[in-house]
């Protein structure tokens, strides 16, 4: 574990009020400096934000400038299996949830990104290294998937499911439900965009979700934690942990209640191991590394999704 | 299946049985005296010795080895089959895969839909022919693989026919790709039926095939090879390995393999899953259930009796969907369990082709061990077991239709998957009480529900975490209708439109 204050006095320097995002001076003068109020990112579990119940935390630099840029929590495998609880918890009422309701729930998660796109341009362009032009793109794509996905879910039953025309007097109809609690490994690279590429689809469809965050590159995702805890997503239905992903995605894929894992995130060398854990209770495994930047297509909602198939006899 | 019995003949035609097939007596005092009907099986030949269906021609195994099939109802040996080895399998995979890049990938969807429309006549014009067939090599009634497996068989072929040139309005996007080649692991308790769940899409959606067909039950599946070389199909595009689990293992881990197909025991489907870890290799499951059948004090009780019985007795209970855990509401437990046993007392165990067979042989003697090991763990457990009156054959395996009674959700007979003609009683109060105990497996394949409230019906669909509910019926299948499991019974569907993802690159 890096100590915070070696760490600190290597590298804290121009840091001056908070964390690089948000800038760290307000007011005119030299007399009128104030020193910022840091973030203290932390976890997002349940609804609420826990340190990381080992009390680890790790710095997290800037890419381009290599400058510290705040202490992400690094979660442990006790974290994992407290998010697997609340995931669990919640999931059942998120699914019983309207349609019509989660994409209202998913509709407002767009407008509050959109009212704080200002913050995430700035993470965003400190963590990736991007101009704050090509970072404000990424916030308004950002924006667009949630958008696309919020539109969903009161549609993907009529695009998936339906009635099948058997050979007898049933009426038999198919719906798809969610598979669970699913967990994800987002994609290293693409803090923001590529994390709700692979979250959004997910909760669309009634799962709850357990990510891991981009381990370089965690700050944008507990922001959007922020965002959810706002937003009427019920707490435990997102759960965003940050830390050591090597750590933290054996433990999910060989977890007994976890139903479904993104392995987007996970290292080609990893796969094949989490592959092997993943097997051990049947889970439903997926992995695509999409051009995050481009269309989505339903497929990372079928890969969550059970099809459930009912039959009656119809008679008098 | 009672005291008084009737002396049945076995076949007619040759040699099968020399047992009686034990008629009912019954219930009221009446003595039902049922004549025998048995089917005969002249109409099928069974030859002495089979090979390896590769690249359109019957072959012995590189290996020279062979292995017997017996007929589970009798224990005669029936044929002796090429027991494949590791070339077999390359050379299997091979043929798959010419014929894949050559033939049957590049011809248009049109020509591969009249393939498959030729085989699904052929099995309906051979359909007595399978039926007896899988009867003696399965060893279960004549009545069943006459009126389900095999017409289901030819149905699967019939259904999928027509997606083949249809696939760009499947849903996945224009132009889907097949995925290449498939290896495909089948079980033993509907051995044609899996063979068509198996092969009717892949082949429709354009891929090639190595179907690897249970140990015990080899025969039909290679009677269906015969019908796709009748049926004109080109070499290569369906390959049949016969052999125990290692054969199944060197398929589904071979290299040039692009897609897994496995429907089994979850053990087995786990461990396939861990072999292809990393592999890039497509695969669906379709593993074990412990199915909850939950009837309600409203229910229709004279259907739901037939329910229950056809939901654990259908096919000895060698069925991964089978109701193994009926649920009954406390007010009516006592009368369901009541009628449930006077039915049972009418059911008839023994010959399987005879037509009035109810229940046929266990498919082997290793499952009927392990029937009988489960069924004295709930013995032993303090639940309470019961079977009608029934004289069981002296030779071949048999095991009497059996019910336990105060049955508690901790006992092995309620957890864990006896796949045979064994069921487990247990009540439940409310309907919160009834979704609890259903959900309480790690299986989810199928679940049932009767009662006569629409709204209720509704809600217990919705909330049993099942791929498969039968409202106020249970164990129908249909092509059109898709198949499969929640949690640790699989993933993927079979049948309908949603079985075509499982053989499309999507």
């Amino acid at each position: 574990m890096d100590s915070p204050l070696t760490s600190m006095s290597d590298k804290s320097g121009p840091v001056v009020g908070g964390p690089v995002v948000g800038g760290p001076v307000v007011g005119g003068s030299e007399a009128a400096r104030r020193l910022g109020v840091r973030k203290t990112y932390k976890l997002y579990v349940g609804g609420a934000f826990p340190r990381s119940e080992s009390g680890r935390s790790y710095p997290v630099h800037a890419a381009k400038t290599g400058e510290l840029l705040a202490f992400a929590a690094q979660a442990s495998r006790k974290d994992v299996r407290d998010a697997v609880v609340a995931a669990r918890a919640a999931q059942a009422g998120w699914a019983g949830a309207t349609a019509y309701n989660r994409g209202q729930v998913l509709y407002r998660v767009a407008e509050m990104i959109e009212g704080r796109s200002g913050q995430f341009a700035e993470e965003i362009s400190a963590s990736e290294g991007v101009s704050a032009a090509v970072a404000r793109r990424t916030v308004a794509a950002v924006i667009d998937r949630w958008v696309w996905y919020a539109g969903w879910p009161d549609k993907v039953a009529q695009v998936t499911g339906g009635a099948n025309p058997v050979a007898g007097p049933y009426f038999n109809f198919s719906v798809p439900e969610p598979t669970g609690v699913v967990a994800v490994l987002a994609p290293a690279g693409s803090s923001l965009l590529g994390l709700v590429s692979v979250v959004a689809p997910v909760i669309a469809t009634g799962n709850a979700v357990v990510v891991v965050a981009s381990e370089e590159r965690p700050l944008p995702a507990i922001t959007l934690g922020e965002v959810l805890a706002t937003s009427d997503v019920p707490g435990g239905v997102v759960n965003i942990l940050t830390g050591r992903m090597a750590e933290l995605a054996p433990v999910l894929a060989g977890h007994f209640d976890v139903n479904a894992i993104d392995l987007t995130g996970a290292t080609a060398d990893a796969r094949a191991e989490l592959e092997r854990l993943a097997a051990s209770n049947v889970k439903r495994v997926f992995w695509a590394e999409d051009d995050w930047a481009g269309e989505p297509t339903p497929r990372r909602m079928l890969a969550f999704l059970e099809t459930k198939t009912v039959w009656h006899p119809v008679g008098i | 299946m009672a005291d008084k019995t009737g002396s049945v003949g076995g076949s007619a035609g040759g040699g099968s049985a020399g047992r009686t097939a034990r008629v009912a007596t019954v219930a009221a005092g009446l003595d039902w005296q049922y004549a025998p009907a048995p089917e005969s099986r002249d109409i099928v030949s069974i030859a002495p010795e089979y090979g390896l269906f590769i690249a359109g021609e019957f072959a012995p195994a590189a290996t020279g080895r062979t292995f017997a099939t017996v007929n589970p109802a009798t224990e005669e040996h029936l044929a002796r089959i090429a027991e494949a080895g590791q070339d077999d399998v390359n050379r299997a995979v091979a043929a798959a895969r010419v014929a894949y890049e050559q033939v049957w990938g590049p011809m248009p969807g049109a020509e591969r839909a009249k393939y498959l429309y030729r085989i699904a006549r052929i099995l309906q014009e051979r359909s007595r022919e399978f039926a007896v067939l899988e009867s003696i090599d399965n060893g279960k009634p004549i009545k069943e693989t006459r009126d389900v497996d095999i017409p289901l068989a030819a149905a699967h072929f019939f259904y999928y026919a027509g997606w083949a040139d249809k696939l760009d309005y499947a849903g996945f996007g224009q132009a889907p790709r097949p995925i290449g080649v498939a290896g495909q692991v089948i079980p033993w308790n509907f051995p044609l039926l899996m063979a068509a769940w198996k092969l009717a899409p892949a082949l429709a959606a354009g891929n090639t095939c190595v179907l690897k067909p249970a140990e015990t039950t080899p025969l039909s599946a290679l009677l269906l090879a015969e019908v796709c070389h009748q049926a004109g199909l080109p070499s290569g595009v369906v390959n049949v390995v016969t052999g125990a689990g290692d054969v199944g293992a060197a398929v589904v881990a071979h290299p040039d393999v692009n897609k897994v197909a496995f429907t089994g025991s979850t053990e087995v489907g786990i461990a396939i899953s861990q072999a292809i870890a990393g592999s890039g290799k497509k695969l669906t499951l379709e593993l074990g259930g412990k199915a909850a059948n939950v009837v309600f004090d409203d229910a229709p009780l004279d259907q739901a009796i037939e329910g229950i019985v056809n939901g654990i007795f259908f096919n000895q209970g060698h069925v991964c969907c089978a109701g193994s855990r009926l649920l009954v509401q406390e007010s009516v437990a006592d009368q369901v369990v009541d009628r449930l046993q006077r039915r049972l007392t009418t059911l008839r165990l023994g010959d399987p082709l005879d037509k009035n067979t109810d229940i046929g042989a266990i498919n082997s003697r290793q499952q009927l061990d392990k029937i009988t090991e489960l069924s004295a763990a709930g013995e032993a457990e303090g639940a309470h077991r019961w079977s009608p009156p029934c004289e069981l054959p002296k030779r071949g395996y048999w095991f009497a239709p059996t019910v336990f009674t105060g049955v508690s959700q901790s006992h092995r007979i309620a957890r864990e998957e006896i796949f045979g003609p064994v069921l487990s009683v247990l009540t439940f109060r409310t309907p919160d009480e009834a979704v609890t105990k259903a959900n309480n497996t790690p299986y989810g394949l199928s679940a049932g529900v009767w009662t006569e409230k629409g709204s209720r019906i509704l809600w217990m669909a919705q909330r049993m975490r099942a791929g498969v509910v039968w409202a106020n019926t249970y164990n129908r299948f249909d092509p059109a209708s898709p198949f499969g499991g929640y949690r640790e019974s699989g993933f993927g569907r079979e049948g309908g439109r949603h079985g075509l993802a499982a053989y499309l690159d999507v």
